[in-house]
Parts: structure tokens; sequence; C-alpha cells
């Protein structure tokens, strides 16, 4: 009877076994990488403004806290966008010419707001309260990043949920002393390892992991 | 094993038995190594469909494009196009997830454990009993996975891999011990099938008449020439993996019995649950290997192959492992009483004389009193009346799994939560599609591969025991 098949089929069906095993390995790690890449996650990614405003200018170089601006941060779910108005009690005063802030005059005389583009975006069915991480000591850069170093802001992290129960599972390892919330490039004073628990301790911090503490 | 009587069997049957055994052959007289390989491959290699396949076919398909339809209604809609509702929270998707796991148990019992204990009769059966646990396992697995509404986010509810969620299942949970039963089930019965098809589609392969049919039975016989050094290693690899399957056969239909035994709901948290489901999955496997043989050797002709010896085996076997169930409801209802404890007592009265009385009384009728006709030479001997039984056997056990559902869960602790269930069109729709499923891979299978094991039916031919170094 001839051969139905060449002789390398041997070698084929045996690199077959390995190569399918290591190609199924290899799409499912594809899968988890890509899920995790900022393609999907958004993260490090400059997002177009109608304004170039630069944090980096406005916190790094002016020092203006992160309240003058973001008032509810401390009240409030949400930190809060600020108004052309705010803008404006400086900018009524200062480069008051310049095109770059022509959209913030036109807000400004047409009572008309900026249009920001959101960076933190969180899903709908996530409950997210800035008021009760800032009171637990929680710092913006946790989150947030150096802030004070973004000429246009973007994400800093994945905003995953894992990323979220990274701290929610041991706040220790991220709780900072209250008067450095809005400090940028905080460095612990001692070790987090000893002040980490100590802070736990004494702002009653809760490791809250149930599904309904964000999911409502 | 059987009686003594030095008289041919009555009945039609009887005539093709040879006359004047004690107990009917694994194998007809007169076969040889070519006409048990013509027989067999003949009805793979043949170039004319008979057209009774295609019409049983088109009924089968015709489900499936049933189940698919309810899928679809189910994708888009939700589940609440079932009739589950709040104490019954939990109905067709369960009940009929147990009825076809429980049904695979048969096929891995045939084909390991009869393995094992050198069942010769086991031979000509194994093959197609095999091939019912896999698709038996492949229906189940609709259930659990379609009950949860959206599929597609099954992966991480089922599976704990590490997402992004950094969420795992509960690993203390019976349900996510089910997925690990089940897959491992299904896994190894899967290989224990290919392995054992090897050397038979390297037969087909050689017999094949087109280009075609070489080409693919030559790709799925793995290069086999039946070489000694190929044959050392085919049968130390299948009995390895005999010995893998073995465990598997009172492990997975436990760990199903956990889902159960595990709460604390009376009428479920009971320990004989587990050698209980054991012994029911057994007994309705054994009913559907009958169900899908008796057509199979009639249409087919393979009365030579699956003799009157295997119908009695599997009716035998049936006997046993259905008394051990009606044990199971004895004790169910002797523990309800000598617990005194008033909700077991008051959910054992329910089961009885409740409004799901009716199917209770009837699945004793079934599981534990129609099953002694199996006591009876002349009913064994009964084809046709062993057809119809085996069919009843399927509904028992289909309804031993409703009335342990619906009745435990309908009225437990608080009056005030009590309703009654009854399931939707689209529950029926789902169970019926899931028969259509299973049917049409079995006519895809019967068509396509040898339902026989060729190469192990040529072992019991009277010709292999004349050599010297047969195999086996």
């Amino acid at each position: 009877m001839p051969q139905i098949f060449h002789h390398s089929t041997n070698t084929l069906a045996k690199v077959s076994i390995v190569g399918g095993l290591l190609l199924a390995s290899g799409l499912i790690g594809l899968i988890m990488i890509f899920g995790r890449s900022s393609y999907v996650t958004r993260a490090h990614e400059f997002i177009e403004q109608p304004l170039q405003f630069s944090h980096a200018h406005h916190v790094g170089d002016d020092g203006i806290d992160c309240r003058y601006c973001h008032t509810s941060v401390e009240t409030s779910s949400f930190a809060g966008i600020p108004p052309t108005k705010t803008c404006m009690n400086c900018h009524s005063q200062l480069w008051v010419t310049s095109p770059i802030l022509e959209p913030v005059r036109a807000s400004f005389r047409d009572d008309r707001s900026l249009r920001w583009i959101r960076v933190h975006d969180l899903p709908d069915f996530v409950y997210f309260n800035h008021s009760i991480h800032v009171k637990k000591g929680m710092g913006c850069e946790t989150c947030h990043g150096r802030v004070d170093e973004m000429p246009l802001m973007l994400q800093e992290n994945s905003l995953q949920m894992n990323w979220c129960l990274a701290c929610h599972r041991s706040p220790e390892q991220f709780v900072r002393p209250r008067s450095e919330i809005f400090t940028m490039g905080y460095r612990p004073p001692v070790p987090q390892a000893v002040l980490g628990p100590q802070l736990v301790q004494e702002y009653g911090i809760q490791s809250l992991t149930t599904c309904s503490t964000c999911h409502r | 094993m059987a009686g003594s009587q030095e008289h041919p069997h009555d009945g039609a049957a009887g005539a093709s038995e040879g006359a004047l055994r004690m107990t009917p052959a694994v194998i007809a007289p007169g076969h040889t190594f070519e006409s048990v390989t013509d027989k067999i491959s003949g009805i793979v290699l043949t170039k004319r469909t008979p057209i009774g396949w295609f019409f049983g076919f088109a009924i089968a398909f015709a489900f499936l494009m049933l189940m698919n339809l309810t899928i679809g209604k189910l994708l888009l809609t939700g589940i609440g196009i079932w009739g589950n509702n709040v104490p019954v929270g939990w109905a067709f998707d369960i009940i009929n997830f147990v009825w076809w796991i429980g049904i695979g148990h048969a096929g891995t019992l045939i084909s390991a454990i009869l393995l094992l204990f050198r069942q010769q009769w086991r031979t000509s059966i194994n093959r197609f009993a095999e091939a019912m646990t896999l698709f038996a396992v492949a229906c189940a697995a609709m259930f659990p996975l379609l009950h949860t509404g959206r599929p597609w986010l099954a992966a991480y509810w089922l599976l704990p891999y590490p997402n992004t969620m950094g969420l795992w299942p509960q690993f203390r949970s019976p349900l996510i011990w089910d997925v690990f039963a089940v897959t491992t089930y299904f896994t190894v019965s899967l290989l224990f099938w290919f392995t054992g098809l090897v050397p038979d589609m390297a037969t087909l392969r050689d017999r094949a008449q087109s280009r075609a049919g070489r080409v693919i039975f030559g790709v799925l016989s793995l290069g086999w020439r039946g070489s000694a050094r190929h044959w050392h290693r085919y049968e130390m690899a299948y009995l390895l993996l005999a010995g893998i399957s073995t465990p598997l056969v009172l492990s997975v239909h436990s760990v199903v019995s956990f889902d159960f035994a595990v709460s604390v709901l009376p009428g479920w948290h009971s320990t004989i649950f587990p050698p209980y489901f054991v012994a029911g999955a057994i007994y309705s496997g054994f009913a559907m290997v009958m169900t899908l043989a008796i057509p199979l050797r009639k249409f087919y002709g393979l009365e030579d192959f699956i003799t009157m010896r295997h119908i009695h085996n599997m009716t035998k076997i049936m006997l046993v492992t259905g008394m051990i169930v009606a044990y199971g409801y004895a004790n169910e209802a002797f523990f309800a009483w000598y617990s005194a404890n008033p909700y077991e007592g008051y959910m054992m009265s329910n089961r009885m004389t409740g409004p799901y009385g009716t199917l209770y009384w009837s699945l004793i009728a079934i599981n534990a009193a129609m099953i002694q006709l199996f006591w009876f030479r002349r009913v064994r001997n009964n084809i046709g009346l062993l057809f119809v039984l085996s069919l009843l056997v399927n509904v028992g056990m289909w309804l031993e799994r409703f009335i342990i559902i619906v009745t435990s869960l309908h009225r437990d602790f608080l009056p005030s939560s009590w309703d009654m269930y009854a399931p939707t069109r689209w529950d029926f729709a789902m169970f019926t599609g899931t028969i259509g499923l299973f049917l049409s891979l079995f006519f895809l299978f019967i068509r396509f591969l040898p339902a026989i094991a060729i190469f192990e039916m040529r072992t019991i031919v009277p010709q292999a025991k004349l050599q010297p170094e047969h195999h086996g």
C-alpha cells in the first residue's frame, strides 16, 4: 500500500504535541497580558483636553494646594472640577492676553462651562468616595501618582479591581499621616512597616473587601 | 451469575443465541477476525448511509436546533424564561445536570472497572458507552454554564485563574469542586476513549476507499502500524487510563452529591448522598446504555456482537444498583422518622403526601417496584419490554432528581417563604434540546466512527484463542 503521508509527518506529529501546548498557553498568556495592558486600561495615556492645563505647572511650579481647585475632596464622594471662576481668580490678573487662555476667558464671558474630559473614569457599577479615603489617610499621590510632574493629566494606575483590592486587603502598606495627604513625593519618616500598622490602628482603618463595599 | 437450566431461552431473541447454552456467549459462534472487522468497519466505510439514519438524525437535529433557539432566547432575555423562583432557585438546570452526569457513569464503569476486573463482556459495549459518557457530560455541562445567564463570564466564575479583579472562586463551595470533578472526568474520559480508538482508526485507514477517508483516519490513528512496540505501549497506556478512571466512577458523582449534602437543608443534608448518588448514576447509566444498545444492535444487525449475555448482565447491574437506590429511599424515610427532627419529618411527609406526591410515588413505583421485574429471566429475554423498562428507568431517575431538588427547596424552614415550582416551556425546550444534542452526536458517532471496538472484538473470537501470543 502506498504511503499516505510523507516521512516528515512523524516529526510534525511529535512537534505538534509540544507546539499545541505552547500555542494554547501562549494564547492564554497573551490574552492575560492584553487585559492588563495600557491599551485596555488606558493608563499612562495623555488625553486631549479643550485646554492644555498643566498640573506640573500649577502644582509643581506654583505650589497650589489640590484643594484650591478640588474643593469637595474632603467632604464629598466627588473631588470636584473647578468652575471657570476659580481659574479667573488668578487669570483675570495674570496672562490676561495670552492666546492659550482664550477658551477660559470665553467660558467666563459666555457663562459656558469648559468641557473637561474625565481622566479617571470608574465604571458606573463601582461606588467610590473620595472623602472617606482622604479621611482614612490615603494620599492623593497613592492613586493619582505624581500629579505635580504631569504636564497633561494622565491615569497613573490601571484602576482594575485587583489594584483597588491590593490596598483594601492590606491598607497598612499605603496609609500615610493625615497631614501628608496632599504632599507630592511623600517619603514616610519612619519605615512604612512600622508606621503603617500604627496608623491603621489610630485611624480605625478596616480592610473592607466585601462585594457590597464598592458594588452597592 | 445465571441459572443453570439446560434449555434454550424462550422469546424471539433466543433463536439467534446459539441454543443449548447455560449463558449466552459474548460473541455469537462462527465469527473470525475478518468477519468481525468487515462487519464493524463496514458500518463506517459504507458509501450508502441507511435511510433510517437520516430519519433518526433529522429528528435529533431538530431538537438540537430547539436547544439553540432556547439558548438564544436565554442569552437575549435572561434566565427569567425558566420557572425558577425564590425558594426554588435551582430547578431544571441542576436536575438535568445531575441526570446527564449520572448517565455518563455507566460508560466509565464499563470501560475502566470492568476492564480491570477482566470482564470480557465489556468488549462490545465499551466503545459506544464511552461515547455516551462524553456526550452526556457535554449535555450536562450546558446547564451550569447557561444557568449563569452570561456564560461568557463563566470563566472567572468557575475557573481559578489570576484575573484582573483579584477574585478567586469560593474554594469552600461544592460547586467549585463540581467544576474540577466534571472537567477532570471529561478530560480523562476523552483520553480514554480516543486511546482506545487509535488501533481501530488504523484499521479504518487501511480499509478506507476514498483519499479523504485515508487521510482523516490516518491522522487520527497517529501513525499506528500495529508493531509489537505499539501494542505494548498501547496496553500500558490503556491500563493506566483505566486506573485513573476507576476512582472517577465513584468520585465524580460523590462530588455532585456534595452540592446538596453540604448544605443544611432537610432532604439534602444527608451522609447517605454520595453512595446513593453513585449507585443511582450507574443505574441510570446502564439504563441509557441499554436504551442505545437495543436499537443499535437491531438496526445495524449487531446481535452477534451485542448478545443476550450483554443484555442480561446490564439488566443485573441495573437490578443491583437500583436496589441500592431503593435502599437509599428507605433510609431517607427511616431517618426522617428516627431523627425525630420536625423539619426532616415534615420534608418526608411533604414528599409523600404534598403537592409533588404523585411524582414521588411514580419514582418509587419505577425505581423500587418496577425493577423487581429484572429478577425474571423471561423479562430479561424480552428485548422490547427491556427497551421500555430502560426508558422508564431514565424517567424514574429524572424524577428522583426532581423530587430531591424541588420538594426540599419549595417548603423549607419558613412557611412564609413557601412556594410552588412549575417548569416553563423553555425549561422543557432546553431539556429536550440537550436530548437532541446527545442523540445528534450519537448518530454522528455511529456513522463516522466504529461503534464497537474492532480489535478488542477480535480478541474474543475463537480464532484468537488458538494463538499462543494473543493479546488481551
